[in-house]
């Protein structure tokens, strides 16, 4: 038998529109399976694609056409993809699958196609006065509209903008800033009305008045009027007045273009109506993509929702089948210079909604925060959006906020508290201002990667710059300058994140899946889910690992393979490749006998660094892996895990010992805690501290879970963190005794390790599920308490100190000793 | 004439893993084993900062460096888009189980690069 392959014949595709929203879908598709398809590209304007949210800026002189290009013309032709630019499609013919277009020079070309993708995008909608059709009338949609208004600010004064929504108000600040005297035509009472109540509207006109724009508002417009040379001279209202305008720019709205679609005979209702995977409901061979799309009743206009529909769009047209595109939530952000506000959700609340707010007009702030059953479903700010993308995240992720409702209007930004200069605002940072501390990418930096390389998302900007890649404290400082340099919405991203690119399952569908199918190997699990790849990466592997042991203790095998170094060799890997060894003292206390068995490994393994650790540990740094073994023996303690995702430090203060403040026994009491808990492997590190009184010295209100003795017994704290952003721990519960220190300690514990997601640390746990949801499990159902307290008893039973036993602890030893030649 | 130097065989590497080749002079080579058994040899050393990527993990075609998490191709010992560089690679042949390296390769390529310097000595450095 012949075995063969023969090459197939590639299938046609064809897309109709050279926009954003379907060219990234074909980005896509050629990620997933570059060969399947012969591409044919029609579009209508004479460029390559590029980057329609940044015409603004262009208008406004602050960018150039060159930048804004996001695919160049040498893009299409190392991916063998045909475009016929400036070819408007004329008629698609369904029957014989052909496609047929032409250009402004009368010249015609068809294609054939086995799949047809229509890209068609929106027109702008033309309000029909008298006098719409007058030359220096103008529609704001492309780069020709674009380079017309640019030439008649150069020609001309006085420029009306008829359109107070998102689109008019940055032409007006464009045409503004070329030196046009322009008057704002709005026909609502307040400006960007779909998007801002009427205070934070207000606001806005205020504001943009101050430059010198002026505004008409209420306005009903009842013709344009020409001079005698027949250009366009004012426009005139319904109350006989009139304000004079050379160049009048309609920005009121845009409409789905559909033509094409419905002289194909294509089911259309507000856009080419499509389902979940993006295929026309009229045609299986048709999809429809972006602006021109109705999905579920919606055509969207921004570009976040777009992109994610061209990822859906991309997996089917790979044949891969599995994704659903499912609607999304948007958030906005006006481009205007200097000018802060955003908004999302149903800002404007309605019934059986309550409004916080916060209202400061002389400061130039504004909040607007609008709850219904206590979860957040609008939000609206101006003149401080620090924290638009937190509050964007509450919106989209629909938890309840009951327990944060005091503390909501104030925001949290994640930003941590170190690494950029104490900067919480990144307009107001200079290019030459260091954003990234970790990695030392300057606001510059980051804004020229986004222009240059087209980027919209903070995944991209990660990998392009590595800013905000190491700790994360900047995070929220590369969110808001990608939201003023990208376009304002970005940040429209799936509710739900994949673990990373092998998969489209996020965490919590990997969890629940190994739960309820008893998966207990990776294999198994990459095989159940589909994972993309034959054994992951470096970011899923630990992450699933993790999921298996911790849900089927005893049952599922670690595998070390799956772990990142440090657990693998049980020490932590320093920058020269030698590992840093840290031995458990318990609760912090040491005895002569450790310290002499320590001082004469240093001797005997040449040790160059020993250092007392923030935890009232010792650190011996630069052990060479092959002495790992020995020095773990001599030094005679048990390991520490400081180098794991598991219990690492018990930190205690001296306690009533000792101490003549003091009202409990905290040394012993960590003690305790210690060996009940060490050894276990959590989604995170995670550390306790104990204090004997109020004087809190074991610090333990930076903690993961914090203890202070009082007189009458002992407080526990949960989700406290001092590292990139000190969070302060969270009163949980007043208890009696040791006992009930120890098991309600473990019952957080062991909740956290089988609801927390892989890397995420308590402080982020608590804020995901509440503290509502942690007390129900923990304080008030005591069944519940005492079988978590159990599992994590059983869990432990028998878990081997890794520096000892290493066959029961999987540890490959052959790892210690180099090959030899 | 290749002159083959036995190394170790396939099972003395773990699956979706890696051991390290002590040379004479030289930084040690550092030889993978993937899923499907194939064998890899790259210098132990990352283009970025020098990490070990014999104590990365394995997946796929790839390693990921234990430092700072760049993606080395196996094969070619590229470094990931975006990130750039190129780790030296070392000619491997697997003969009825059993892992060849190039004799010549071992003794003289690549044998200029360092390790970063850490600790107590890399102070004194700074000062002199």
């Amino acid at each position: 038998m012949d075995m063969r392959v023969t090459p197939k014949k590639k299938m046609k595709l064809v897309m109709v529109g050279n926009g954003m929203a379907g060219v990234r879908a074909l980005e896509e598709l050629l990620k997933l399976a570059p060969d399947l398809y012969e591409i044919t590209v029609f579009g209508a304007e004479p460029h390559p694609n590029y980057n329609r949210i940044l015409l603004s800026p262009v208008l406004a002189g602050e960018q150039t056409l060159d930048e804004i290009v996001l695919n160049d013309w040498a893009w299409y032709k190392d991916n063998g993809i045909t475009l016929h630019a400036g070819f408007k499609v004329t008629q698609v013919d369904r029957v014989h699958r052909t496609v047929t277009g032409s250009n402004n020079r009368g010249e015609t070309v068809q294609a054939g196609y086995d799949r047809l993708i229509l890209a068609t995008g929106s027109n702008p909608f033309i309000l029909p006065l008298p006098g719409h059709d007058l030359p220096g009338v103008l529609a704001y949609r492309d780069i020709a509209d674009t380079q017309a208004m640019i030439d008649a600010a150069a020609t001309y004064k006085h420029a009306a903008v008829i359109g107070g929504g998102l689109l008019g108000l940055e032409a007006a600040n464009g045409l503004m800033k070329r030196g046009m005297q322009v008057t704002v035509v709005h026909v609502g009472e307040w400006l960007m009305e779909r998007q801002l109540d009427k205070v934070a509207g207000q606001m806005l006109q205020a504001s943009l008045e101050a430059r010198g724009m002026q505004f008409r508002m209420s306005a009903q417009t009842s013709a344009l009027v020409a001079a005698n040379s027949g250009r366009v001279a004012k426009v005139e209202f319904k109350d006989g007045s009139h304000v004079p305008a050379d160049l009048v720019v309609m920005a009121v709205g845009i409409r789905s273009n559909t033509q094409l679609a419905e002289s194909m005979g294509l089911h259309v209702n507000r856009g080419i109506v499509v389902t979940d995977t993006l295929q026309t409901v009229t045609d299986p061979r048709v999809w429809a993509v972006g602006e021109c799309a109705a999905h579920r009743g919606i055509a969207y206009g921004l570009v976040a929702p777009l992109f994610e529909q061209g990822k859906v769009l991309a997996n089917h047209l790979a044949e891969f089948g599995i994704a659903r595109y499912l609607g999304s939530q948007t958030s906005t952000k006006l481009k205007v210079t200097g000018i802060d506000l955003f908004s999302a959700g149903e800002f404007m609340g309605g019934e059986g909604t309550d409004e916080i707010v916060m209202s400061d007009p002389a400061g130039g702030v504004y909040k607007r925060l609008v709850l219904k059953d206590d979860k957040l479903v609008g939000a609206c700010l101006y003149g401080d959006t620090v924290d638009g993308s937190w509050y964007f995240k509450l919106l989209r992720e629909g938890r309840s906020v009951a327990d944060i409702r005091d503390k909501l209007m104030f925001g949290e930004s994640n930003i941590g508290d170190v690494g950029h200069q104490g900067q919480s605002k990144a307009a107001a940072m200079a290019d030459s201002d260091e954003v990234c501390g970790c990695n030392g990418v300057t606001k510059g930096a980051i804004c020229k990667a986004i222009k240059d390389k087209g980027l919209f998302t903070l995944d991209e900007v990660r990998k392009q710059t590595k800013a905000s890649a190491s700790c994360g404290s900047c995070t929220g400082l590369v969110e808001q300058i990608l939201m003023f340099t990208a376009g304002g919405d970005y940040s429209a991203t799936p509710k739900m994140k994949p673990i990373c690119g092998c998969t489209s399952h996020g965490h919590q569908a990997v969890r629940d899946a190994i739960k309820a199918h008893k998966l207990l190997t990776t294999g198994s699990v990459f095989r159940f889910l589909e994972w993309r790849t034959p054994n992951g990466c470096a970011s899923c592997r630990p992450a699933v690992n993790y999921y298996l042991i911790s849900t089927w203790p005893k049952e599922a095998q670690d595998d070390p393979q799956s772990r990142f170094i440090n657990e693998r060799s049980h020490a932590n890997i320093q920058k020269d490749g030698t590992y840093s060894v840290i031995p458990r003292m318990w609760g912090g206390e040491t005895t002569a006998d450790e310290l002499r068995r320590i001082a004469d490994v240093v001797d005997k393994y040449k040790i160059p660094t020993v250092k007392v650790t923030g935890g009232q540990r010792i650190d011996l740094l630069g052990v060479k892996k092959e002495d790992l073994v020995n020095v773990w023996k001599d030094i005679g303690m048990p390991c520490g895990h400081a180098y794991a995702k598991a219990l690492r430090t018990v930190k205690t203060c001296v306690g009533s010992e000792w101490c003549r403040m003091g009202t409990q026994d905290s040394t012993q009491m960590g003690k305790d805690l210690e060996k009940a808990m060490w050894r276990m492997y959590a989604p995170h590190k995670v550390k306790f501290a104990v204090s004997g009184c109020p004087r809190n010295c074991a610090e333990a209100g930076i903690k993961d879970v914090g203890i202070i003795g009082v007189d009458s017994g002992w407080e526990m704290y949960i989700g406290g963190n001092g590292g990139i952003k000190t969070e302060v721990a969270e009163f949980l519960v007043k208890l009696k005794t040791a006992e009930e220190v120890l098991e309600y300690t473990g019952a957080f514990m062991q909740l956290y390790r089988e609801e927390g997601w892989y890397l995420e640390r308590t402080v982020h746990y608590l804020h995901r599920v509440g503290m509502e949801h942690i007390k129900k499990k923990v304080l008030e159902d005591e069944a519940n308490r005492k079988a978590l307290w159990a599992r994590l008893q059983h869990a432990l039973d028998g878990e081997p100190d890794p520096w000892f036993e290493f066959d029961k602890a999987h540890v490959d030893t052959r790892q210690f000793e180099p090959l030899p030649l | 004439m290749t002159t083959w130097k036995k190394i170790c065989r396939v099972e003395d590497i773990p699956v979706l893993g890696a051991r390290r080749v002590a040379r004479d002079r030289g930084l040690d080579v550092a030889v993978f084993r993937n899923d499907a058994d194939e064998v890899f040899a790259l210098l132990d050393r990352c283009p970025h900062k020098g990490g070990p990527l014999s104590q990365g993990i394995v997946f796929g075609q790839q390693v990921a460096c234990p430092l700072h998490n760049w993606t080395i191709g196996l094969c070619d010992g590229m470094a990931h888009a975006p990130d750039e560089g190129c780790t030296p690679r070392f000619v491997v042949k697997v003969e009825a189980g059993v892992v060849h390296l190039d004799a010549d390769e071992l003794a003289g390529h690549a044998t200029d690069l360092t390790r970063p310097i850490a600790g107590p000595v890399s102070r004194k450095t700074a000062c002199a």
